[in-house]
């Protein structure tokens, strides 16, 4: 499969997973716990997009590295913050502070 | 006539409205953008590959599960499922968003579903909740979409000629992370997303080697099936 099919496909899915249920949902024939379930997404999605990319680094596990310890700042800055913009401009400066110093 | 002109004032001043709301929010996006373009270029993709799957998809987080999955050498199912697994959050989006524009032609509704992104979702959902009943309030998602849309493809060309002059020591798989983080950040205090969290981020941990790059799935399931257990057996965890 060429990389262009791949790309019309997932162009395909992400429209579709926007539009169908925007326009064709009925909110009411959902079960409230449906709904809370499905507000859990993010939390159940991103950890698996955040964590692996901390702590492998080429398909081995490290514990102690630059990315962990930059992570540390910006976990801290987002659980205290809860506020987007704070966590990524805490990571980066944090991130890049440390590659710098050693 | 000056009924025409006053509508015309009025839908103008809500697009506005809803370009103003989201720009706080494209500070990441431009991040995002710029680092999903420099990564394409450095995993050997074109710049017209960068740009396009920009164009077509609009989705940043699935086009960056897009290219890694592919240049990990994952099988088509495993990223075509993993794209629909982080596109699901969407369902929740339109479930929200279909009680307001209801009532709006199927036109309207692809167009509105097109420009649905997480930032869009944010602002626009509070200034829909507020001003439901303004036969004109869908403008200021219009406005919000389009914003992200732009400033989506304009950082992607920033990132594509910034491609060769990125430092190799900085990790771009870091700077991911961190945006993924920054959009749970909310979360993080909360004791039943605080489990949810720690339990998707400990089986993408220990999955990780798992043949075709199934661990985003399988992490993914892991949390969703624990919390539909937080919500029926252990509503206690919840306040």
């Amino acid at each position: 499969m060429s990389i262009w099919t791949y790309t019309i496909i997932i162009g395909i899915l992400t429209f579709l997973s926007r539009y169908i249920v925007t326009a064709f949902a009925n909110t009411k024939t959902y079960s409230e716990t449906t709904k809370k379930v499905l507000s859990y997404v993010p939390s159940a999605v991103f950890p698996s997009l955040i964590f692996p990319a901390i702590f492998y680094k080429q398909n081995n596990f490290e514990i102690y590295n630059t990315e962990v310890l930059a992570f540390i700042f910006a976990l801290l800055a987002a659980y205290f913050s809860k506020n987007i913009l704070i966590t990524v401009i805490c990571g980066l400066v944090s991130y890049v502070t440390i590659i710098f110093l050693i | 006539m000056y009924q025409s002109i006053f509508t015309r004032m009025k839908r103008r001043q809500i697009f506005l409205q809803g370009i103003k709301d989201v720009l706080p929010l494209n500070i990441p996006v431009i991040l995002f953008g710029i680092f999903y373009a420099v990564l394409c270029i450095e995993l050997g993709f074109s710049a017209y590959f960068a740009i396009g799957t920009s164009l077509i998809i609009f989705a940043g987080g699935s086009q960056l599960i897009f290219i890694t999955l592919l240049t990990a050498g994952a099988v088509p199912w495993v990223i075509f499922g993993s794209v629909i697994m982080n596109n699901s959050r969407n369902f929740l989006y339109g479930a929200v968003f279909s009680k307001y524009i209801e009532k709006k032609s199927s036109v309207w509704k692809v167009i509105l579903s097109f420009f649905l992104t997480d930032q869009c979702f944010a602002v626009s959902n509070d200034y829909l909740k507020k001003n439901y009943k303004n036969k004109f309030a869908h403008y200021h998602m219009l406005g919000s979409g389009i914003t992200v849309w732009v400033i989506w493809q304009l950082s992607n060309l920033i990132g594509v000629w910034l491609g060769d002059i990125v430092s190799d020591q900085l990790s771009l798989n870091f700077f991911v992370a961190i945006t993924f983080l920054a959009l749970i950040a909310k979360d993080l205090g909360k004791l039943d997303h605080f489990i949810i969290i720690i339990v998707s981020a400990i089986c993408s941990l220990i999955f990780y080697n798992l043949p075709l790059k199934a661990y985003v799935i399988v992490a993914a399931i892991a949390g969703i099936y624990l919390a539909y257990l937080i919500n029926t057996k252990f509503k206690k965890l919840i306040k």
